[in-house]
């Protein structure tokens, strides 16, 4: 069986097929696509636009339905491992309501899931601590920054601590330098939670800096034209991007790139 | 000043023409007066003085409809039958439930609406093809049915008022309660929030700006409801009207036209009042 081979994946696709039926007749989004993501990987998928990167991650928060193949969540499908609260869902913009307190919509989900009051206190501060917000939990949304309220948003997808936390070009809206140093973050918090991330960008730079596992998508149909195991580091201090092997597994992700694209 | 400036040139504009169409519309009469007494015609310079304080003036000059207004309002005690408080405190308490019952009727009606197809499909055309009835036309109907079913005629008049604002509110809360993005949708959906967790926590909150533009809209047709209906009952500024102009008192039609008109913008005023207060604790004043 699949799951004792390889007692480890969080995440498994066999064979994934998933057809959007449009008005201008079925489009493939996503094709045979195999993969396996094991516990505590950081995987980022990197591709064209329409080459179904985001329709992967939505199909693992069962935010779309897979119409081919097999699709499990630790073990379970993606609408059972959802109503269990497997995994913390980034969106591209950080959709904070502006009725809320920055605590306030942290504490949305944990509301919903029924914490107990005293819990929600404790977590909201525990995950503000955790994305540099502390002491901004009385503030709304509109008094922070584009770069501080998607941290904010990473807080709420943290707060009640599932295993996977899922985000779809989560800094694609910020500019270069806060990019940057909120992909620093995003690093040291993978290093203290230990959870396992999956990631979907359209950077070359912020793929390899990040990753473990990089999945290199191609569109029309949408499919996996290559995973690369990234041989760098754990600690990968921001000029880590100027060493040899950086510049080499960029090289190779351009090259997957461009190979998916000759075929059209 | 600078805000006021624009405000008050209109305003003396207004008073302006009034003054110079009184002049004019009540003319005749002082012409006929003169030629019953086989007197020379009033000259131009006697004219306003003949014209502006008539006791049945055409139309009744300013300063007239506001000694009127002054006199009916604070110079009768609230409980005389012929003052202005007291007619308008019964006006009011029928657009007040009207509007109350119109509101919570447009609000469920919404929900119904945004929750059900079928119910978008049915309602809905309904909805607006009761707006395309003119109301003057169904007050006397609904009355007379009202008052064979035993309503009181606050009752009859707190209906026909809830028949008027409820279209609003129906209209502003199914775009208010479908504002939500769809991202904010799929946000809920990943922490597997149950159907009453998406209304009262993001449905509801986000329909907000959309219900109070229509409050705004609805408290107003719910004034115009109120006084319509009283154009069938014994008290009220609707009632004040039709006795007035029964009995050709021209300048208590206008004082009672313009205290509907006080009334309404207070009304609305109100209402931008604690739309301003709520959306402001909610984040979203703009």
């Amino acid at each position: 069986m699949k799951d004792t081979l390889n007692p480890s994946a969080v995440i498994e696709a066999k064979n994934l097929q998933l057809v959007f039926t449009t008005n201008d007749g079925p489009v493939q989004a996503l094709k045979d696509v195999n993969l396996t993501i094991n516990k505590g990987d950081f995987v980022s998928f990197i591709g064209p636009s329409g080459c179904g990167k985001t329709t992967f991650l939505r199909a693992i928060a069962a935010l779309e339905k897979p119409t081919g193949g097999s699709l499990t969540v630790n073990g379970l499908s993606p609408d059972e491992a959802r109503r269990k609260r497997a995994y913390g869902y980034v969106f591209q913009a950080a959709g904070l309501y502006p009725w809320r307190t920055i605590a306030g919509n942290i504490r949305l989900p944990l509301e919903i899931m029924g914490f107990s009051k005293a819990e929600q206190n404790q977590r909201v501060e525990q995950v503000l601590e955790l994305v540099e917000l502390s002491g901004f939990g009385k503030k709304f949304p509109w008094q922070l920054s584009g770069g501080m309220q998607q941290r904010a948003s990473i807080a709420r997808a943290l707060a009640f601590d599932a295993d996977i936390l899922l985000m779809d070009e989560p800094f694609g809206a910020l500019d270069e330098i806060v990019r940057d140093r909120l992909n620093e973050e995003v690093l040291k918090l993978w290093a203290r939670t230990g959870k396992t991330i999956g990631f979907v960008t359209h950077s070359i730079p912020e793929a390899v800096y990040l990753s473990t596992k990089i999945v290199v998508m191609s569109p029309r149909p949408g499919r996996i034209t290559d995973v690369i195991d990234s041989p760098l580091p754990k600690e990968r201090p921001l000029d880590i991007r100027d060493s040899k092997e950086f510049i080499e597994i960029s090289h190779r992700v351009r090259e997957g790139l461009r190979a998916g694209h000759s075929d059209e | 000043m600078k805000r006021v400036a624009p405000i008050l040139t209109v305003l003396l504009i207004i008073i302006a023409v009034w003054y110079a169409a009184a002049i004019w519309m009540n003319a005749t009469w002082a012409y006929d007066q003169a030629a019953r007494a086989e007197a020379a015609a009033p000259t131009w310079a006697e004219l306003p003085g003949l014209t502006l304080n008539q006791d049945r003036p055409v139309l009744p000059s300013p300063h007239q409809v506001i000694a009127e207004l002054a006199r009916s309002t604070f110079g009768l005690p609230p409980s005389s039958k012929r003052s202005l408080v007291y007619h308008a405190w019964v006006t009011i308490s029928g657009t007040l439930m009207g509007f109350a019952m119109g509101t919570t009727l447009g609000v469920l009606l919404a929900v119904g609406i945004v929750y059900s197809r079928s119910m978008e499909m049915s309602v809905l055309p309904w909805a607006i093809a009761s707006q395309m009835v003119p109301i003057i036309a169904l007050a006397p109907m609904l009355a007379v049915v009202m008052h064979a079913v035993g309503a009181t005629p606050l009752m009859t008049k707190a209906v026909i008022s809830a028949y008027l604002s409820f279209f609003p509110v129906v209209v502003g809360m199914v775009k208010g309660l479908r504002s939500p993005e769809v991202m904010q949708l799929d946000l809920l959906q990943t922490y597997a929030a149950p159907g009453g967790a998406v209304f009262w926590k993001l449905r509801l909150p986000s329909s907000m700006p959309y219900f109070f533009a229509s409050v705004k809209v609805g408290i107003a047709a719910s004034l115009v409801g109120a006084i319509v209906a009283e154009l069938n009952q014994q008290a009220g500024l609707g009632a004040r009207l039709l006795q007035g102009s029964y009995y050709g008192q021209t300048t208590q039609i206008w004082a009672a036209l313009f205290l509907s008109a006080i009334l309404a913008a207070v009304l609305v005023m109100l209402a931008g009042r604690i739309e301003g207060r709520v959306l402001k604790r909610m984040g979203m004043a703009r």
